[in-house]
């Protein structure tokens, strides 16, 4: 049954993955505006007034 | 949008959005309402930034009032520099700006594209939940004055207050987060390794058996050592205070299932009750976190510092120099320019001061100061530069003293929340209980004893309790919040649904300051004579001018010549070759004998045409909203205002109504406090900081602000005037909340009876545990956020 322990390992081990991304999320600061990156990502990075949308 | 937006047949502002009075101002076939909304279009055209427009419509902040220029030059000195600061060394400085008026996609674009207005920039970083943008900036290349000024000149001036040189903000406390990361985390995996051991396993795998049960153990070590550690700090400085607060019990039902688990797998007896143990800690400490969740760009502490400039000019042998507002002295002169704040009180020495004291005293109209006279700290100077002679410090002056009245809340805790008094008898009850079963099982079965008070305490948790509490609480704050009323805490919710007796200021409160009622008696003025009336008008800055030319401007504005403005009497001026003159009696006639409040008279060619009377414009909403609370309430109403709106506000109020009139900010708070005494629980409405007392005596305080971005004095609510009709619902929604805990508590009292029956006979297996405590926990959670969202909508909020 030692497949059980590989398994119980493999899935600590993905869960303590996700754990640390999450942590490093909230200590990055990912979590404190939720507004400007959903934004930000609609500007081109070279904006120009001759291709303006009407 | 190449043509100029039209709407009510008037033009549009590109920029701003705001109407345009004519279309003389320019630039590129766009139209504008002012010169300052032209620049900021001129500067963004240059820099090709101009997807700031097509990001959003108009989405510019309107540029007519100015801003001075040399306004920033404080940022000059090094002192005030290293406390705004957060970073620097010989090339470069990294500076956060406040900046109130974010509020689009756009300001977003904008702000983030600094680098392309000023090349010393090398990137700025926006936080639109604080209103914040981080810059960095070579110091060689440009300074912090002339980043500040770059800002201002595109419409968005930093907000630098006195508040900014103490202390950092503190950082929001992240460590609560991390340990429910942790929690969830152990949480998860010690539920899905204790299936084998809820399943049933064969006996020919006892090895792998005890496998899972020493990585449940080990997972549940950090969950006791740092996930619960909020709860032991709470519980334990309850204890010192010699009160058992709701955390004590689940502070030792952590300790006590912990223990018993440890027992149980360190001897091989069982699996423990990890699983039941951090899912507690789990729920609770996301519980925790909606309960702390406050309301991060508004702040009810506020105090004088946050409202002050950060620096005044100092005048020194004639020459101006910036100086923090700390170290400015008794005897030092200042120099207050147009619309800047008085910081200290002092003595007028040159020029003549107009003052608005409508943020000390609730009056909406300036008041004029001689030389010689005494200034006080906290008007707002409105015409001109003045300069004063300081006589008392920042920190002693009238106003700060006002701020710095202690509260009277913060002694004793007022009112304990019926939830703490229900789970104070809760600890009781289970002691109870623990004890009875104890003794009952000394005398028939001695070996029971230890598994059944453990049990006990395992299962009979408050949570279920707690979470009912903090979640609805939690979602009638945000619910609330989204409709523009802002709650200091959930307390405020309970206080709200009690309270008896409501009492409101006039001035500001059921009045808006923004708009007055204008009426005219005399000789009647034809549509021309109006129009020149509002030509002349237009010119001066002062609010009877303002209000009256707004009132009067229906048309093509006209010429004015030889315009010329005496501070506090009048205005005069030729419009089309006429001579017109608005101001007081004695101005327009040039008799000193008759004396009349608030009104304007008005002279054409010398001849007196007649007045206009200017009374305080009722909030469109509160006829209404008095007559709703009237059946409900006992009404008071509180000015610092004279008599003459008397009977109209009698009328609006019912006769049972109080009306009290000339009243001094001690005058109301003491009134709060003899209402107190008869045993009322009051509600104050109130704006300004002369109801600053009032609104802290009160058992409610609710500031009005016209913009929640605006200040307010300390209070434990902040509405938006706008709002105000919708009082009632909130109130009404408050008292939800009441019958939606109990409903809730209910449910978790039959679920901790569930779980004591199969306790108390020492038979409660880890599975029941293990499913009773999550589904306690979720069913409660879906019955609180379900019914008050529920409520909300069916308000139709």
């Amino acid at each position: 049954m030692s497949v059980i322990i590989i398994l119980l390992v493999a899935s600590i081990s993905i869960a303590a993955l996700f754990l640390f991304a999450f942590l490093w999320g909230v200590k990055s600061g990912q979590f404190e505006d939720d507004y400007s990156p959903s934004s930000r990502i609609l500007f081109d990075d070279k904006p120009s007034s001759k291709t303006k949308p009407q | 949008m190449g043509t100029p937006a039209i709407t009510d047949q008037r033009l549009q502002c590109y920029h701003c959005g705001e109407p345009c009075p004519d279309d003389t101002i320019k630039a590129t076939g766009k139209t504008f309402c002012c010169e300052g909304c032209r620049m900021v279009y001129q500067i963004l055209n240059q820099s090709d930034l101009c997807d700031y427009y097509s990001l959003n419509e108009n989405p510019g902040i309107s540029q007519r009032i100015h801003v001075r220029k040399d306004k920033f030059a404080f940022l000059d000195t090094e002192k005030i520099q290293q406390q705004l600061i957060s970073f620097r060394d010989e090339k470069q400085m990294h500076v956060t700006f406040y900046l109130p008026q974010m509020h689009c996609s756009s300001c977003l674009y904008l702000l983030e594209n600094l680098h392309r207005l000023d090349k010393g920039i090398i990137s700025s970083k926006v936080n639109f939940t604080r209103k914040e943008v981080d810059i960095v900036f070579l110091v060689k290349e440009t300074s912090l004055r002339k980043v500040a000024e770059t800002l201002t000149s595109i419409g968005y001036e930093p907000y630098i207050s006195l508040n900014d040189l103490k202390e950092k903000r503190p950082a929001i406390n992240k460590s609560m987060v991390y340990q429910l990361g942790i929690a969830g985390f152990c949480f998860g995996n010690i539920m899905l390794m204790s299936f084998p051991e809820y399943l049933g396993i064969d006996a020919s795998e006892v090895g792998l058996r005890s496998i899972f049960r020493w990585a449940n153990f080990a997972l549940a070590i950090p969950v006791l050592l740092y996930s619960a550690l909020p709860f032991y700090t709470s519980s334990w400085k309850s204890l010192r205070h010699k009160f058992l607060n709701i955390d004590a019990p689940i502070a030792l039902a952590i300790i006590i299932t912990f223990i018993r688990s440890a027992y149980e797998v360190l001897s091989g007896t069982g699996g423990g009750y990890f699983d039941s143990m951090t899912g507690i800690v789990f729920f609770m400490l996301a519980g925790r976190i909606v309960q702390d969740k406050t309301y991060r760009q508004l702040s009810f502490e506020r105090d004088y510092t946050s409202y002050f400039p950060v620096a005044v000019s100092v005048l020194k042998e004639d020459k101006e120099i910036p100086s923090a507002l700390p170290d400015i002295k008794p005897g030092d002169t200042l120099l207050i320019h147009n619309e800047e704040l008085i910081p200290a009180d002092g003595i007028l020495t040159k020029g003549k001061a107009f003052i608005d004291y409508s943020f000390v005293t609730g009056e909406s109209l300036p008041v004029l100061k001689e030389v010689g006279e005494l200034v006080y700290a906290g008007g707002k100077q409105t015409e001109g530069n003045i300069e004063v002679l300081v006589v008392k410090e920042v920190a002693q002056s009238y106003l700060t003293k006002l701020w710095n009245k202690e509260d009277p809340k913060q002694a004793p805790a007022k009112t304990v929340s019926f939830v703490h008094l229900l789970s104070r008898y809760f600890t009781y009850i289970v002691l109870t209980i623990a004890a009875t079963t104890a003794v009952y099982w000394q005398v028939n079965d001695p070996s029971r004893i230890w598994p059944a008070v453990t049990a006990i305490f395992i299962i009979a948790c408050p949570c279920a309790l707690l979470l009912s509490n903090t979640f609805t609480n939690g979602n009638i704050l945000r619910i609330l919040g989204r409709n523009h009323f802002y709650l200091r805490n959930a307390q405020i919710i309970e206080d709200m649904a009690v309270a008896t007796h409501i009492v409101f200021d006039k001035t500001g409160t059921l009045t808006s300051t923004q708009q007055q009622d204008i009426s005219y008696t005399g000789t009647e003025l034809s549509a021309y004579q109006q129009l020149q009336v509002a030509a002349l008008a237009t010119g001066s800055s002062h609010p009877l001018s303002k209000a009256l030319a707004k009132h009067l401007a229906k048309g093509k504005r006209l010429q004015v010549k030889g315009f010329k403005e005496t501070t506090g009497k009048g205005i005069e001026g030729f419009v089309n070759d006429d001579l017109l003159r608005i101001g007081s009696y004695e101005f327009v006639t040039g008799d000193s004998t008759r004396q009349h409040g608030t009104a304007v008279f008005i002279s054409i060619e010398n001849k007196l045409m007649g007045y206009f009377l200017f009374s305080n414009h009722y909030r469109e909403s509160v006829p209404s909203l008095l007559q709703e609370l009237r059946g409900h309430y006992r009404l008071s109403v509180i000015s610092g205002d004279n008599e003459t709106e008397r009977n109209n506000l009698q009328r609006l109020l019912g006769k049972k109504a109080t009306l009290l009139f000339h009243q001094q900010p001690e005058d109301k708070l003491r009134y709060i406090e003899q209402l107190q005494q008869q045993g009322e629980k009051v509600m104050m409405i109130g704006d300004g900081l002369n109801d600053a007392g009032a609104l802290r005596q009160s058992d409610i305080g609710i500031a009005v602000a016209e913009q929640t971005n605006n200040f307010t004095p300390s209070s434990d609510a902040i509405i938006e005037a706008k709002q105000l009709s919708r009082l009632p619902k909130f109130i009404q929604l408050c008292r939800a909340n009441r019958q939606i805990v109990i409903a809730s508590f209910v449910l978790s009292i039959v679920y901790n009876i569930i779980g004591l029956f199969f306790a108390v006979q020492g038979t409660l297996s880890p599975l029941v545990a293990a499913i009773l405590m999550p589904s306690s926990s979720l069913s409660i959670l879906l019955l609180t956020f379900g019914s008050s969202s529920l409520l909300a909508r069916r308000m139709k909020m």
